[in-house]
């Protein structure tokens, strides 16, 4: 019969093309997942992580370049860099120590930002919450408080190894100085988070603190000139800074204010400029080769008289 | 009295002060480093000095060299895998001491309980301790914006080319002395003086003293016009003023020599370090009149901590010129 024929005939067919179609199917989703399983192998190669990085990633001089080069937060780096440099004895890692010290602050910082109210009533029970009842509050504040602490160290590590490596000389004069002012920021960060937590030692850390305000020539209701200049303890640098005469809850407010937002800013913008002068300097300034005595060069460019060589001596 | 262990313990135990004792050994660590490397320099230096050839030839570095080297490397991954490396370490290291060591809380700040002693956070102690020396308008404010001024001048007055981008002893003696005596002799160890001997009511205790709240000190300072017993209340009829205001004039007028005195002889003593050796000769005619001018200023007034601390801590001297509107 030719209807049951068909139909036999298309049954068997529809079954075998469902047997066939299921083993080509099988045969192709091993061939596909082994070869997603290669490609998993070498994860810089899929679309994905190109769109991301932007280049291909062999192993070449031209991508490890590429790979410096094209990522934003890498390319604060040179493509390449002084052999020497990349030992630890130079720089003693130290600027970069500081710079994710900074970081470390910044990340634990916001963390505890959500659990702190800068008013008399509130933040001194905010620390205490924190230290009983948030998880791994305790932790989170002594992480903060300590990365403060290790900052300063690494700031003043810094700036001494700067210094014997004679790293502030020409070209880098002006990199000192701003670096000068990052050292400043970076204790000034330190001091205003000190009254936060509302307790004794904050409270008579900085009181000991704005007290020398006081005594400011001139602006300071105690300072030489001061009274001369009409400053009482209602209207001199003290009272602006602590919105007060007496360190209370507008003064708290007002740390809370520079340490959170004011001064990470200044000293965002001011990292900023350090490490782009460092490159534009010509990078780390050494181990360069060394110099000498007999090798040093007349100046020669013609100067103001005050500027001039003094000849003297 | 017995040597009082708690005492010492109780201090560089509290959670704050960790830094510091971490610091205590920190700057020495890294002082001997870095004078390691400048000696080992100025080895290289003596040999490239003394053999003309030698100084066209070889390698001007105490790092390892081979010609087949390239001279830079890729940053990717030589540098950054090293940076990733310390921050890892000091993820850990901060972990350790944040699980170990809680920040400290006191009690509640109560303006009616005085806590004593009252210390600033110990990177600020350093200025504090100079509240004993000078009065706080010179202590908490000249004296701070002086340091910041005087350190971003540090590049614009050290004329001295030598010694830019390596470590070096010999070729940069007078600034890595100045520095070493402004960075550990007065900045660190005015902190560490605030943080372990001062105690309650900011008075001296040894190492090994009880901090005795209740303690006395009975030393009487005194202004060095007191001391060389001027009164000049005679005055008075030539000026036609009274006897104390003869007094205030007289005293005021006094305090000016010695401190004439003191810049005068500061002034010849620095000058006769900077022209000490052939060298330092040639750098010093090197630098214009501006540049000598500031140097001076800022190494005499940096010479004057030490002498008042002196003054005051061992011939217990307050004040050198008192004036009717500030004293020093
Ligand atoms: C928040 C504080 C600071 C951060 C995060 C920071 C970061 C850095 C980093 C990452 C470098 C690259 C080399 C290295 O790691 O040593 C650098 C270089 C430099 N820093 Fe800083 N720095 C800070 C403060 C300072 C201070 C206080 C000074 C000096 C008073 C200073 C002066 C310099 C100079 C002159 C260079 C170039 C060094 C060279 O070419 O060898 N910086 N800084």
């Amino acid at each position: 019969m030719p209807e049951e024929n068909g139909d036999g005939k298309s049954k068997t067919g529809i079954l075998e093309k469902a047997k066939d179609s299921a083993a080509a199917l099988r045969e192709t989703l091993t061939e596909k997942a082994k070869q997603q399983a290669t490609e998993l192998k070498e994860p810089e190669k899929t679309q994905l992580y190109r769109s991301i990085f932007r280049v291909k990633h062999d192993e070449e001089p031209r991508n490890r370049a590429l790979s410096v080069l094209s990522n934003v937060f890498f390319h604060l780096h040179p493509a390449k860099v002084n052999r020497d440099a990349t030992k630890y004895n130079f720089t003693w890692g130290m600027g970069g120590i500081t710079f994710y010290l900074f970081i470390v602050l910044t990340f634990t910082g916001v963390l505890l930002m959500f659990y702190y109210h800068p008013s008399k009533i509130q933040a001194f029970r905010d620390i205490l919450y924190l230290e009983n009842d948030v998880p791994f509050g305790k932790l989170l504040r002594n992480m903060h408080r300590w990365a403060a602490h290790l900052m300063i160290i690494a700031v003043w590590l810094h700036m001494f190894r700067v210094f014997m490596t004679g790293s502030y000389k020409r070209p880098r004069e002006f990199n000192w100085c701003v670096g000068v002012l990052l050292m400043v920021l970076t204790m000034l960060l330190s001091f205003t988070g000190y009254l936060l937590p509302d307790d004794q030692l904050g409270f008579w850390a900085v009181t000991v603190g704005t007290n020398m305000a006081r005594a400011t020539p001139l602006l300071g209701n105690e300072g030489p000139g001061g009274p001369q200049m009409g400053m009482t303890p209602y209207n001199d640098v003290r009272f602006a800074l602590l919105g007060g005469s007496i360190v209370d809850a507008n003064a708290l407010l007002r740390a809370y204010i520079w340490h959170c937002i004011a001064i990470p800013l200044i000293v965002a913008i001011f990292l900023g400029v350090h490490f782009w002068r460092v490159r534009k300097d010509g990078g780390i300034s050494g181990p360069a080769p060394v110099m000498l005595e007999s090798e040093i060069k007349e100046e020669r460019s013609p100067r103001p008289v005050i500027l001039r060589p003094s000849g003297m001596g | 009295m017995p040597f009082d262990w708690r005492q010492i313990w109780e201090v560089a135990s509290a959670p704050d002060n960790v830094p510091i004792v971490a610091l205590l050994f920190l700057a020495p660590f890294y002082m001997w480093y870095a004078l390691r490397q400048g000696i080992a320099n100025d080895k290289l230096i003596a040999i490239l000095e003394s053999d003309a050839q030698a100084a066209k030839t070889k390698y001007r570095k105490t790092q390892e060299w081979d010609p087949k080297w390239e001279r830079e490397v890729h940053t990717w991954p030589y540098l950054m895998r090293m940076e990733f490396l310390v921050a890892i370490l000091v993820t850990v290291l901060l972990m350790a001491w944040s699980l170990t060591l809680n920040a400290p809380l006191e009690e509640p700040a109560n303006p009616n309980v005085t806590m004593n002693p009252a210390k600033a956070p110990w990177y600020f102690l350093g200025l504090q301790e100079m509240l004993v020396y000078f009065d706080p308008w010179i202590a908490g404010v000249v004296m701070p914006t002086l340091i910041i001024v005087g350190l971003m001048v540090i590049p614009y007055i050290d004329s001295n080319p030598l010694g830019n981008g390596y470590y070096t002893y010999k070729q940069r003696r007078f600034s890595i002395w100045t520095f070493l005596v402004g960075f550990i002799g007065l900045w660190v160890l005015m902190i560490v003086i605030g943080t372990f001997i001062r105690g309650p009511g900011w008075m001296w205790f040894w190492p090994g003293q009880t901090w005795d709240a209740e303690r006395v000190d009975y030393a009487v300072n005194r202004n060095l016009d007191q001391i060389f017993g001027i009164d000049g209340s005679w005055l008075a009829p030539i000026f036609h003023t009274t006897k104390d205001q003869a007094a205030i004039w007289a005293r005021a007028i006094f305090g000016i020599f010695p401190l004439v005195i003191f810049f005068i002889v500061a002034a010849i003593l620095v000058h006769w370090v900077c022209t000490r050796t052939e060298f330092s000769k040639k750098i010093y005619k090197r630098m214009s009149l501006l540049q000598l001018v500031t140097m001076y200023t800022f190494l005499i007034l940096m010479l004057s901590l030490p002498i008042k601390i002196l003054l005051r801590l061992v011939f217990t001297i307050k004040y050198i010129w008192v004036t009717p509107w500030f004293s020093i």
